[in-house]
C-alpha cells in the first residue's frame, strides 16, 4: 500500500500522506503545548502565575473553533474532490478499452471470469500491464471485499448484487490479493494473486487458455462453490454464457446495482 | 424436553476452552464458597443485591467492568499471542476458537466493559454532582443494572456450554445467518445483547430524566458540572441509539429462529440494510462512551488545576454539538460498499466536522492548565497521557473519513489501531481516571498513588508499544481478524504488539494490586473530609462515603462550581454556615426485583438460546411475575428520622470544621 504499483493506489496514498501533513501541523503543537503546559504550571513552579479565576476568553474561544473549523474546511474539500475524482465505479482514463473482468467471491477462494475471452480462473487474476481493468463483482456467499493493496482500494461484494471497480497496474508484476473482510473459517486462506503481465504475454496466456482443461458451466460451478481452500490457482478453458449475471440473480428475481442504487441497474451484458 | 442442548455442548475436546471454562468455574464457586463460610450472604443481600441506591448500583457497576476487563483481556493476549507465532504456521488456536475469541474480545470490551464503567460512573457520581438524593426511578435502576449482569453472565455461561459467535463483534449478516452460523454462537451473541440492551436503554431514561428533573433548588443546567452535561449527552444517546439495536438484533433473531428474510438477499431481505441500522446505533454508542470520559477528564483536570474549566459555555455547545452530529456519520464505517463518490464524501466530511467540537475540548483542557497549579495525582495523569493519546487517535480517525483514502484502509489494522486508540486512550484512561478520583467518595479512602502511577505507566506505554505496530502493520497491507499469515515482514511488529500486551498485563495486575494494598491500608489512606482533592463540585461537600441519603439538606446552588462557591464563602467568613433545618428524609426501600428479573431473563436466554421452549416461556412468565410483584408493592419507602439526619451532618460538620480552622480550605 506505500509501495502502489497503479494510478489509484498512487492517488490514494498521496490523499492520506497529504492529509497526514495538514493535520500534523496542529497535532504536533498540541502535543507539546500539553506537555509544556503541565510542566511549567506544575504546582511546585513558583515562577508560574498561579490565576485562579481565569477561564473565559473570548479571543481564545474565537481560535479554539476556528483553528480545527479551518482544517475542516480544507479537509473536506480534499474528501469531496477525492472521493468523486477517485470513485471505484469511475473508469480510468486511458486510450486503450478497459479489460472486462467478473469476480465472484466464494467460500474461501475467489473467481475470475474473462466474459469477453470466455474464460476463468481461481485465485490467479492475469491482466495485462498498462490496461485499465473494469471489474464487475459480487460475492457466492457471505459479504467479502476485494483488495489488491499495491493497486488501490477495496470494494465490497455482495451476493445478489453487482459492484464494480476500476484498477490499473502501471507495470508488470505480481500483487498480492486478499479479501478484507472477514468471511468465516477458511477467511485467512481466501487470498489470490494479481499477475501484471506485458500485453504479447496476456495475449499468449488467454490464448493458450482458453479451450484448455475443464469448461464452467453450472454444474462446474457448483463444485467449485462447495466451501473449501484452493490451493494452487487454476484455469477454465470455457464458461456458460452469461454466467457472472446468473450468479448475481440466484439469489433474487432480478439483479441490483450494489449500493449505488440507481448507477448502471441495467448493466450492459458484454459476452 | 432439553431442546439441542446436550452433552456436546461442553468442550470436552478442546482442552484450551476446557481449562478456561473449568477455571472459571473454580473460581466462582471459591468466591461463592468464601461469602458462604464467612457469613457474607445476609450482608450482601441486604446491603448489594437488592440495593437501589445509586451509588451502591454504580460500584457494582464499575466491579463488573472490571471483572470483564479481565476477561476481555485475556482474550485479547491470546490472540496477540496467537498472531505472533502464527507466521506461516497453525498457531496455537484453532480458526474456530480463534473467531470466537475475537468476537467475543469486541463485544465484551464494549458492552461488557467499557459500558458499565460508564455507566457505573455516571450512576454513582451524577445524582452527587447535581445534588440529588438518587436517580428518579432507583428500582429501575437496580433492574437495569441486573439485565446487564444477566447478560454478562450468559455471554460466559458460553465458555463452557456451546460455543459463541464466530461473526466478528458485530455480526453482520449474511454471515450471522442461520446458513452460515447453524450453531449457538450466534445466538448466545444475541441474547446476551438483546437482554443488557434493555437494561442500557432503561438507564438511559433513567438518568436523562434524573438530569432533568431532579436537580438541587438553584441548580440550573447552565450551573451544571461539565460532567452532568456530558452523562446528559451520553444518555441522550442510549435513549434515541439503543432501541435501533433492540430492532435490529429482534430482525437478525426472527430471521434465525422463524424463517424471516430481512437480512437474507433470499426472499427480498438486504444485508446491507443491517450494516446501516447496526452503525446508525454503533457510532453514535462510540460517543456514548467517549462522551462521559471527555466528561470526567474535565473535572480532573480543573480540580487539579485549581481553576474553573477553562470555556464552560463552549464545552457544553461542543458536548451537544457532538451529540446531535453523531448519528449523521454511520456510513463512515463502509465507504467501501460503494454507495457513491456523493454520499461517500457527505459522511466523510460530516465525520470531519464533528472533529471541531472535539478539537475544541482539547483545547480547553489545554487552557484550564494554563495559569494553573497542576497538582500530578495518577488522575492528571491519566488525562494528560488521554490529551497526547487521543489527538493522534483523532487524527487517524480523521484519516479514514477521507472516503479515498479509506478505500486502502478500511478492516486493515490500521483501523484495528484508530479504535483502540481512542477506546484506549480515551474511555479506559477515563473510566480509570474516575475510578481514582471518586474512589475515596465511595469509600472513604483514597487509592494508593504508587500503584496508581505504575498502572498509569505501564498502560500507557503498554498502549504504545502494543498499538503503533498496528498502525504500520496496516500500511503494510494486513488486514484485521487473521488466524495465520504467509508475510514475513509482518512478524516482528506483531510479536512487539504481543510484548505492548504484556505491558498492558501488568498495568492491569498494578490495577488489582493497587485495590488489595488500598484496601489493606485503608487506615493511612482513610479521608475524614469528604473532599480529599480540594473539589469544586457537590460530591465533595458530602462525607466520604456519603450516606444512604446523599447530602443532609439538600444544596442551594448559587453559581457554577456550587461546593467552591460555598468553600471560598466559609473561607472568608472564617466559619461554616448556619445549622440548617433537618427534615426526615424519605427514601425507597430495598427491591429484589432487579435480581429476580434478571435472574428469570438468564434463564429466558439461556431456553431460547438452546430452544429449550417450555423453560423460555417459564422464564418470561419469571420475569414478568418479578415485574408484577414490584408493582402491587404496599410500602415503598422508608423514613430516616430527623435526629440521625442531624447526627450524621453533625459528624460531618465536626471534620470539616476542624480542616477550615487548620487554615487550609473549607
Amino acid at each position: 500500500m506505500l509501495d502502489p504499483k497503479g494510478p489509484i493506489g498512487v492517488a490514494e496514498r498521496s490523499i492520506l500522506l497529504n492529509s497526514l501533513a495538514i493535520m500534523l501541523v496542529v497535532v504536533v503543537p498540541v502535543i507539546v503545548l500539553t506537555l509544556a503546559f503541565a510542566w511549567w504550571y506544575r504546582a511546585s513552579n513558583s515562577r508560574a502565575r498561579y490565576q485562579p479565576d481565569w477561564a473565559y476568553s473570548g479571543r481564545l474561544e474565537f481560535i479554539v473553533w476556528a483553528i480545527p473549523a479551518l482544517i475542516v474546511m480544507f479537509l473536506g474539500g480534499v474528501a469531496w474532490v477525492g472521493s468523486h475524482a477517485l470513485d471505484p465505479w469511475k473508469p480510468i482514463a486511458s486510450n486503450r478499452p478497459p479489460l472486462e473482468v467478473q469476480v465472484v467471491s466464494m467460500d474461501w477462494k475467489w473467481l475470475f471470469l474473462y466474459p469477453d475471452i470466455g474464460i476463468a480462473s481461481v485465485n490467479e487474476v492475469v491482466v495485462p500491464a498498462g490496461t485499465p481493468i473494469h471489474f464487475r463483482l459480487t460475492s457466492d456467499t457471505v459479504m467479502n471485499s476485494f483488495f489488491v493493496p499495491q493497486l488501490g482500494g477495496q470494494i465490497y461484494t455482495m451476493a445478489g448484487m453487482e459492484s464494480q471497480l476500476y484498477l490499473l497496474a502501471d507495470e508488470p508484476g505480481v500483487f498480492a490479493g486478499i479479501s478484507a473482510q472477514f468471511s468465516g473459517a477458511g477467511f485467512p486462506d481466501m487470498q489470490f494473486r494479481m499477475r501484471a503481465v506485458g500485453n504479447a504475454e496476456f495475449a499468449d496466456w488467454s490464448s493458450k487458455t482458453r479451450g484448455a482443461g475443464e469448461t464452467l458451466d453450472l454444474a462446474a460451478y457448483e463444485r467449485l462453490a462447495l466451501p473449501g481452500v484452493e490451493r494452487q490457482p487454476r484455469t477454465y478453458g470455457a464458461i456458460t454464457a452469461d454466467l457472472f449475471y446468473t450468479i448475481v440473480s440466484r439469489f433474487t428475481a432480478k439483479p441490483e446495482a450494489a449500493a449505488g442504487a440507481g448507477r448502471d441497474l441495467h448493466p450492459t451484458h458484454s459476452s | 424436553m432439553l431442546g439441542k442442548l446436550d452433552w456436546d455442548a461442553i468442550p470436552l475436546h478442546e482442552p484450551i476452552a476446557l481449562i478456561t471454562a473449568v477455571t472459571v468455574v473454580v473460581v466462582v464457586l471459591a468466591v461463592l464458597g468464601w461469602i458462604t463460610v464467612r457469613g457474607h450472604w445476609r450482608y450482601l443481600w441486604n446491603e448489594w443485591i437488592t440495593s437501589v441506591d445509586h451509588k451502591r448500583l454504580g460500584v457494582m457497576y464499575f466491579l463488573l467492568g472490571l471483572v470483564m476487563l479481565i476477561r476481555g483481556f485475556a482474550d485479547a493476549i491470546m490472540m496477540r499471542a496467537h498472531q505472533a507465532m502464527a507466521y506461516n504456521a497453525p498457531g496455537y488456536l484453532e480458526p474456530d476458537h480463534y473467531n470466537q475469541i475475537f468476537s467475543a474480545h469486541g463485544t465484551i470490551m464494549i458492552f461488557f466493559t467499557a459500558m458499565p464503567f460508564m455507566i457505573g460512573l455516571m450512576n454513582f457520581v451524577m445524582p452527587l454532582q447535581i445534588g440529588a438524593r438518587d436517580v428518579a426511578f432507583p428500582t429501575l435502576n437496580s433492574v437495569s443494572f441486573w439485565l446487564t449482569a444477566a447478560g454478562v453472565a450468559l455471554i460466559n455461561v458460553s465458555l463452557g456450554v456451546g460455543v459463541f459467535s464466530r461473526a466478528g463483534w458485530l455480526a453482520y449478516p449474511p454471515l450471522s445467518e442461520l446458513r452460515f452460523s447453524p450453531d449457538v454462537g450466534v445466538d448466545y451473541y444475541l441474547w446476551s445483547l438483546q437482554i443488557s440492551g434493555v437494561g442500557t436503554l432503561m438507564t438511559g431514561i433513567n438518568l436523562v430524566t434524573t438530569v432533568l428533573k431532579m436537580r438541587a433548588p438553584g441548580m440550573r443546567l447552565t450551573r451544571m458540572p461539565i460532567f452532568c452535561w456530558t452523562t446528559l449527552a451520553s444518555n441522550l444517546l442510549i435513549v434515541a441509539a439503543f432501541p435501533i439495536l433492540t430492532a435490529t438484533f429482534a430482525m437478525l433473531l426472527l430471521d434465525r429462529y422463524l424463517g424471516f428474510h430481512f437480512f437474507t438477499k433470499e426472499a427480498g431481505g438486504n444485508p446491507m440494510m443491517y450494516v446501516n441500522l447496526i452503525w446508525a446505533w454503533g457510532h453514535p454508542e462510540v460517543y456514548i462512551l467517549i462522551l462521559p470520559a471527555f466528561g470526567i477528564f474535565s473535572e480532573v483536570i480543573s480540580t487539579f488545576s485549581g481553576k474553573p474549566l477553562f470555556g464552560y459555555r463552549s464545552m457544553i455547545v461542543a458536548t451537544m454539538a457532538i451529540c446531535v452530529l453523531s448519528f449523521m456519520v454511520w456510513l463512515h464505517h463502509f465507504f467501501t460498499m460503494g454507495a457513491g463518490a456523493d454520499v461517500n464524501a457527505f459522511f466523510g466530511i460530516m465525520t470531519m466536522i464533528i472533529s471541531v467540537p472535539t478539537g475544541v475540548k482539547v483545547f480547553n483542557w489545554l487552557f484550564t492548565m494554563y495559569g494553573g497549579r497542576v497538582r500530578f495525582t495518577s488522575p492528571v495523569l491519566w488525562t494528560i497521557g488521554f490529551m497526547i493519546t487521543f489527538v493522534i487517535g483523532g487524527m487517524t480517525g480523521v484519516l479514514m473519513a477521507i472516503p479515498p483514502a479509506d478505500f486502502v484502509l478500511h478492516n486493515s489494522l490500521f483501523l484495528v489501531a484508530h479504535f483502540h486508540n481512542v477506546v484506549i486512550g480515551g474511555v479506559v484512561f477515563g473510566a480509570l481516571a474516575g475510578y481514582v478520583f471518586w474512589f475515596p467518595k465511595a469509600f472513604g479512602f483514597r487509592l494508593h498513588e504508587g500503584w496508581g502511577k505504575a498502572t498509569f505507566w505501564f498502560w500507557l506505554v503498554g498502549f504504545y508499544v502494543a498499538f503503533m505496530p498496528l498502525y504500520a502493520l496496516g500500511l503494510m497491507g494486513m488486514t484485521r481478524r487473521m488466524q495465520h499469515y504467509d508475510v514475513a515482514a509482518w512478524q516482528p511488529w506483531l510479536v512487539v504488539a504481543m510484548f505492548g500486551a504484556v505491558l498492558i498485563f501488568f498495568g492491569i495486575a498494578c490495577l488489582v494490586i493497587q485495590l488489595v494494598v488500598s484496601i489493606r491500608q485503608r487506615g493511612r489512606l482513610h479521608d475524614t473530609t469528604g473532599d480529599p482533592w480540594d473539589g469544586r463540585s457537590l460530591e465533595w461537600i458530602t462525607p466520604s462515603p456519603p450516606p444512604a441519603f446523599n447530602f443532609a439538606v439538600l444544596p442551594n446552588v448559587q453559581g457554577e462550581e456550587a461546593y467552591w462557591g460555598l468553600k471560598q464563602g466559609a473561607l472568608r467568613a472564617g466559619a461554616l454556615p448556619d445549622l440548617p433545618a433537618y427534615e426526615a428524609i424519605h427514601l425507597p426501600r430495598n427491591s429484589p426485583t432487579g435480581f429476580v428479573t434478571a435472574f428469570f431473563a438468564v434463564v429466558l436466554g439461556f431456553a431460547m438460546i438452546w430452544h429449550i421452549w417450555w423453560l423460555a416461556i417459564l422464564g418470561l412468565i419469571g420475569a414478568f411475575t418479578g415485574f408484577v410483584v414490584f408493582a402491587w408493592r404496599d410500602k415503598e419507602e422508608y423514613a430516616v428520622p430527623v435526629d440521625e439526619v442531624a447526627a450524621h451532618d453533625a459528624r460531618h460538620r465536626a471534620a470539616r470544621d476542624v480542616l477550615l480552622h487548620s487554615g487550609v480550605r473549607a
